[in-house]
């Protein structure tokens, strides 16, 4: 068991603006699994993710990762399990502009102090990024600086990589092959992997699938 | 008494440059242009008392050994120095004099001393002849016309101030004897080579005064010894420095008498006896001897402080002990000044004065 | 982890050199004017404490006589008494064209260590024929290459660069001072007198005063202007480096987010980067100082002149590098970025993880910031008028002026966007509606350089405003002392009867300058007598003055006091003033007389020598001649009689003189405002470059609504005018109320005098020009850009609008 979610709630706003986004949700996700979260817009798979994620705190319910409630922890805390146990793939790439394509794909890892330049070599050829590891992210297509994002994300070897909408931005020819090579790259780094998508077709790829309305599991 | 051609020249070796490391022979061998003393030449007063220019050095030296009522043992120093840059004459600001005055009181237990310096030709310093008056600032020896009789000369009764930080004096001098003329009838020789002075004494003055101490004001009472002396030429140059002695004798006899410490190692001594009545005699080289038995660390150096003094043509075998042995002048040109009391084959007071005693390393 | 977050930040400026450029220059300029005037003033402090010291330093008596000479007897009688007493003679040199100030010492009486003849001093050819002149290294050379007749020169480096040292005697007879001296010092703690001075040489002027501190009290005002500007400046710099410091942190802020997403914790980037900005600070600071030093020296000469000039204070102009400004230099360019860092690392720290990822034009218009703005400068101003209330003193001066700068600064947002949205609403056509509403929207992003400018600006007229007043009072005073075209001082009585004679056959009028010591109101001060004349009705102006002052003046009634004395009674015109022991005058007018601390009355001559009789002092006379006779009739005098040195002073070479040191003191004061103004300049210049890239998305529709990239390029730059002009109409009220706060507040604190204000409205207008040439310039480089943008550029916006 490497994620488990026991009756997640979490409300945004205050006062009579509250609104709640996430109501009881109990999940489970083992070593190595793929999971896809489908849902309409609002129905708060984005706000579940960034909780597994550990970028917000849940108002009450539990998380844990890897055998440790996480839920609980602090700030510092959070952003520790975060550089080192989980990878993030956003659907608007959120490359780091100033840096080349391989200084994108190594930050994590440096932050980490996890840095292994056989393994991030691998990824950037299996990735097919080799050739434009000198370039800067506003000169790649958007199918590339999403690989980048994939490549950057799996450099620590997470045992979790979290993806929202990672195809979002992308044509569907272009999805598809950044969508197979995640899933051939989690395996290779027996990587759980979570993804939020509102696509059918690319959830389907995923070994497991969970629907959410109105902040319930469905 | 050869200090007093050395102090007079290191004027001229303090404003060539502070640093006396050079010692003695920063005196220089100059005195072209400058008047040279000739044997057998007349003595004009009241005018010799005054300065004279034409020669390079000249001085005023005063020593006095005095007592206060309770028999406190005292001695005072009251010295003027003239020193000429150049022979030419010139006026005002152009002057080429420098003076410089030394005072100091010596007491059992302190040696209060300052010093002055002033350039001539315009008033602040200089030795007039008529009236006599010698002086730097308000330091002043002057004639005490009101004390002198008809045709007495002019230093038969001075006035004498002088005043430095922590202490004052105001005495007056009266001389009981006449002038006397060292070597032959005032001209002195200094040196095998044939340097020479014109040199003359008053050593019978009876001084009364006061003394303007930290702790107050003592009367006192003594005897004093003038020294006056001009000249052009200056030292050999292989002195270390010198010990010289003045005695008021209880017999109403004085002495002086030194001795030059040479390179070589030797001595070469000199002096004068002068009788009650003011008969002076020369006393010759190797006639007087002068034994260090005892030394002070006076400022980092071995000072002689008491001395076994010999002159066996008189049956004179005295010693002489510093009142205070630590009576320096630390002044641009430092050396020993002071009050000694004499005891032996005869007594009385005097005065030593030694230089050329280095530190420990130098 | 903090050195990848630091290097990840790093990167932005690899992307963005323009940008780091910006942030660099902004602060080394900033730096480089504050350094440049603090090395002026320690450069010049520097100067008066070894000149002080070449005087003897320390706490020393000086003695002056009023004929400006004194007989070498007074001094020989002070060293007889006893005084440390040594005397000085001070003139000047004329070599070619410069003119040196010649001191002459008496090495063996000057008390103090510093005297010539110590260390590595020239020893006894300093006092003997023919002497030795010492001078700095520069002056030093130019002397042995002069065709004079001089002593021996040798350099030193404890000399001032106007300046020569030498043997009284030396200096005596190089300008022919006979048997007189200029000054005598008395250190009074060496040697205590006997007998006190006013027995010993009663004619003799006693300033008991600390060494250097009358010079200092003299020039303490232009140094305080000096810093005032220096800190001006730096405003102006620092209002640069916020503005690129907080774009730098708006454009990375989507990768702060990241690196926190991707595991940094917030202590990690905070400290990222306070380290980065330190790295600029100590770059940019280096560069600063070195600037700086160029400025300094290149001001330095001007200063110097200006120094010695007005106030007789002797500066070297030669500039040492001196660690106080290299401190101090660093310690501002640090806390300055620091402080415009301040608001980044609070947003840095309050990053929050999962807001929009958009990026966004940093500071974004809102009419709430505004509001906010102008409540902040409502605050600022309240200050300022309570401040002169409550405290003085000089730092509450600077209090004041920084109240009413930033204010000021707060308030031009606000008062810019009031004004574009009253041009919008009076504006008819749509290209006019739509260049206001779009340049009230790009205020945001231009306020910060705005602010600068206003400052800049503000800081010219201030400035500008207090130097022209003071030259223009001054001016006058130099008219009230010197409307005579001759000045004759004489060394008696009888000398000065005969001379009187003398003169009244050759000019066109002798106007007897009679004095007494006396007491007016009980404070010793002098008073002097004038002949009813009408060059004093002319030319003397006066501050405050009942209707026909000069009337009751020559019938004997009333009475003129300076400004300082009346400053201090407080007292109304009509007021009876008790003048010695007589009856009391009325005060019918008051005089400016600056420089001077002491009481001085002006009264008709006959009530002066009525009231005194032999306490008057009768020797010295303005005479009124032809101009062009006025050198005939001073050789005529100095063939005729025995005058002191300067016994004859001519009014116009003193007046030009005087002159020509204004000059250079504008040449220094218009010279850091060329500077400050171009650091503004500069800021506008990087404000608009970086927004005419993001501005690209908003000018692309207009332009496919038809108007040609020429024309949006010339409408920016009309943009840049009016948002300059407008800034100029903020400034110019700022700039008047620092000028007065300058001349009526911290003048009035420091030195007991006030400076009357005048305007130079011709001054505003040339300095509104140059305002609209600076935005010209800064903008004309991203309008040529803009006009020759290929329309590519333009439809691209539409494609990758997000």
């Amino acid at each position: 068991m490497l994620v488990k979610i026991d009756h997640l709630e979490k409300s945004y706003g205050s006062g009579e603006d509250r609104q709640p986004v996430l109501r009881g949700i109990s999940l489970e996700i083992d070593r190595g699994e793929s999971l896809a979260i489908t849902g309409e817009s609002g129905s708060g798979k984005s706000t579940l993710l960034h909780m597994i994620g550990l970028l917000d705190a849940p108002d009450a319910g539990t998380i844990q990762i890897d055998g440790e409630r996480v839920s609980d922890l602090d700030d510092k805390g959070r952003a520790a399990r975060r550089r080192s146990q989980i990878g993030l793939v956003f659907q608007q790439f959120n490359l780091v502009p100033s840096l080349t394509v391989r200084q994108n794909i190594a930050l994590q890892a440096r932050l980490a102090k996890r840095l292994d330049p056989n393994w991030i070599d691998m990824l950037t050829e299996r990735l097919g990024l080799t050739a434009f590891s000198d370039r800067f992210p506003e000169q790649l297509s958007g199918g590339q600086q999403q690989r980048v994002a994939v490549a950057r994300a799996l450099a620590t070897r997470p045992a979790l990589l979290l993806a929202d909408e990672p195809t979002g931005n992308l044509d569907e020819e272009t999805s598809a092959q950044v969508l197979a090579l995640m899933l051939e790259l989690c395996a290779d780094a027996e990587t759980a992997l979570i993804m939020v998508t509102h696509s059918i077709a690319a959830a389907e790829l995923l070994s497991r699938r969970v629907h959410l309305t109105g902040g319930r599991l469905s | 008494m050869l200090t007093r051609i050395i102090l007079a020249g290191l004027l001229l070796v303090t404003v060539a440059a502070p640093s006396l490391a050079q010692g003695f022979a920063g005196l220089g061998t100059r005195s072209e242009g400058f008047a040279v003393p000739v044997e057998g030449t007349e003595f004009t007063f009241p005018a010799d008392h005054g300065a004279h220019p034409e020669y390079r050095i000249e001085w005023w030296y005063l020593t006095a050994v005095l007592q206060a009522e309770d028999g406190t043992p005292y001695g005072a120093q009251w010295t003027l120095f003239r020193s000429a840059l150049e022979p030419e004459a010139g006026e005002g600001w152009s002057a080429p004099q420098l003076w410089m005055g030394h005072a100091a009181v010596t007491t059992p237990s302190d040696h209060f001393h300052a010093e002055r310096l002033a350039r001539g030709g315009v008033g602040v310093a200089g030795a007039n002849a008529q009236p006599f008056e010698a002086f730097i600032d308000e330091w002043s020896m002057a004639s005490a016309t009101d004390r002198l009789s008809a045709g007495e000369d002019a230093l038969s009764a001075l006035d004498l101030t002088a005043r430095g930080p922590d202490f004052a004096y105001q005495l007056s001098l009266d001389a009981t004897g006449p002038l006397v003329f060292h070597g032959n009838d005032g001209f002195s020789v200094k040196s095998a080579e044939g340097q020479a002075s014109y040199y003359y004494s008053q050593p019978f003055y009876e001084v009364g005064g006061t003394l303007d101490l930290p702790e107050g004001a003592v009367a006192v009472t003594g005897q004093a010894w003038l020294d006056r002396e001009y000249s052009s030429q200056p030292l050999s140059e292989n002195q270390l420095g010198w010990d010289w002695v003045s005695f008021h004798l209880d017999t109403g006899e004085k002495m002086m008498g030194f001795q030059l410490r040479q390179t070589d190692g030797s001595v070469y001594t000199s002096g004068s006896w002068i009788s009650a009545d003011g008969e002076l005699t020369a006393i010759a080289d190797g006639e007087l001897t002068m034994t260090a038995l005892e030394t002070a660390l006076v400022r980092g150096r071995d000072v002689p402080v008491r001395w076994r003094v010999e002159l066996p043509t008189r049956d004179l075998d005295v010693e002489i002990e510093a009142i205070n042995a630590q009576s320096w002048m630390p002044t641009l040109f430092s050396y020993w000044e002071g009050p000694v009391t004499i005891s032996g084959s005869h007594s009385g007071r005097g005065y030593l004065e030694m230089t050329g005693y280095e530190p420990e390393g130098e | 982890m903090s050195l990848t977050v630091l290097l990840t930040l790093l990167s932005h400026w690899r992307r963005k050199p323009g940008q780091l450029a910006t942030l660099l220059i902004g602060l080394s300029l900033a730096t480089a004017l504050w350094t440049s005037v603090q090395a002026i003033n320690a450069e010049a402090r520097a100067s008066y404490d070894r000149a002080s010291a070449t005087l003897g330093g320390g706490a020393l008596i000086v003695l002056t006589d009023e004929t400006g000479a004194i007989p070498i007897e007074n001094w020989t009688r002070l060293r007889r008494d006893g005084w440390a007493a040594s005397p000085v003679i001070d003139g000047s040199l004329e070599v070619g064209e410069q003119v040196f100030t010649l001191r002459g010492v008496e090495p063996l009486s000057a008390a103090g260590p510093q005297t010539p003849l110590g260390g590595d001093g020239p020893g006894a050819a300093f006092l003997t024929a023919p002497g030795v002149l010492l001078a700095a290294p520069e002056t030093a050379e130019f002397l042995s290459n002069s065709s004079l007749d001089l002593p021996p020169v040798q350099a030193s480096a404890n000399v001032s660069r106007t300046e020569i040292i030498t043997d009284i005697g030396v200096a005596a007879r190089l300008l022919d001072r006979g048997d007189f001296i200029d000054i005598i010092t008395i250190d009074p703690e060496a040697r205590p007198g006997l007998t006190p001075l006013s027995e010993l040489v009663p004619e003799l002027l006693q300033s008991s005063g600390t060494g250097n501190g009358e010079v200092e009290q003299l020039t303490g005002s232009f140094h305080l202007n000096l810093t005032a500007f220096g800190f001006l400046s730096f405003a102006v710099g620092l209002f640069i480096v916020y503005a690129a410091v907080g774009l730098s942190f708006e454009q990375r802020r989507a990768s702060l987010r990241t690196v926190r997403a991707l595991g940094a914790p917030v202590s990690s980037v905070i400290i990222a980067l306070l380290a980065e900005v330190i790295a600029l600070a100590l770059i940019a600071g280096a560069a600063g100082i070195v600037l700086g030093y160029g400025v300094a020296s290149a001001l330095l000469p001007d200063v110097a002149a200006t120094l010695r000039g007005l106030y007789g204070a002797p500066v070297s102009g030669e500039l040492a590098i001196r660690p106080e400004w290299w401190v101090s230099g660093f310690a501002i360019a640090t806390l300055g970025a620091l402080g415009a860092t301040a608001q980044s690392v609070f947003k840095a720290a309050r990053l929050p993880l999962l807001a929009s990822a958009q990026p966004r034009a940093w500071a974004m218009a809102s009419s709430r910031r505004y509001v906010l703005q102008a409540g902040a400068a409502a605050l600022l101003f309240l200050a300022a008028a309570i401040i002169p209330n409550v405290s003085s003193g000089i730092v509450a001066g600077f209090a004041l002026m920084a109240a009413i700068l930033f204010g000021s600064a707060l308030l031009l947002p606000p008062a810019l966007a009031l004004a574009l949205k009253l041009g919008q609403i009076a504006t008819r056509g749509p290209v006019a509606e739509w260049f206001m509403a779009d340049t009230r929207q790009q205020l945001p992003g231009l306020s910060m350089a705005l602010m600068a400018l206003m400052l800049a600006l503000a800081a010219n007229i201030g400035v500008g405003t207090m130097v022209s007043s003071f030259r223009l009072t001054f001016e006058g005073w130099l008219d009230q002392r010197l409307a005579s075209e001759l000045y004759v001082t004489t060394r008696d009585e009888a000398q000065s009867l005969d001379v009187r004679a003398f003169l009244e056959a050759r000019s066109d009028a002798v106007l007897p300058i009679w004095s007494a010591d006396t007491e007016i109101e009980s404070q010793p001060g002098e008073v002097f007598g004038i002949v009813d004349h009408a060059t004093y009705r002319d030319h003397w102006p006066l501050l405050v003055a009942q209707a026909e002052a000069w009337d009751a003046v020559a019938s004997g009634e009333g009475l003129l006091l300076n400004e300082q004395t009346w400053r201090r009674l407080d007292i109304p015109m009509g007021t009876p003033i008790s003048v010695g022991a007589g009856d009391s005058l009325n005060l019918v007018g008051v005089y400016t007389d600056y420089g001077n601390p002491s009481a001085q009355a002006i009264i008709g001559l006959d009530a002066l020598t009525r009231r005194f009789g032999d306490g008057v002092s009768r020797l010295r006379y303005g005479v009124r001649v032809d101009p062009a006779e006025a050198a005939a009739l001073t050789e005529a005098l100095q063939q005729n009689f025995d005058l002191p040195a300067n016994g004859v002073v001519d009014q116009a070479s003193v007046k030009a003189f005087s002159l020509s040191v204004f000059e250079r003191t504008f040449a220094v004061t218009a010279a850091l405002n060329v500077l400050t103004l171009s650091v503004a300049a500069f800021a506008m210049f990087a404000s608009l470059t970086t927004l005419a890239s993001m501005r690209l998305p908003q000018l692309a529709p207009i332009w496919a609504l038809g108007l040609t990239r020429s024309r949006l390029a010339r409408l920016e730059l009309v943009r840049a005018i009016v948002l300059s002009l407008l800034t100029w109409l903020v400034a110019l009220p700022t700039g008047l109320i620092l000028a007065w706060a300058l001349l009526a507040v911290v003048n009035v604190e420091a030195f007991g005098w006030q400076l009357p204000m005048h305007l130079f409205p011709g001054d505003w207008l040339r300095l509104a020009v140059m305002a609209a040439l600076a935005a010209v310039v800064a903008a004309a480089l991203p309008a040529r850009a803009l006009a020759t943008r290929s329309p590519r550029a333009f439809l691209q916006t539409f494609a990758q609008e997000r």
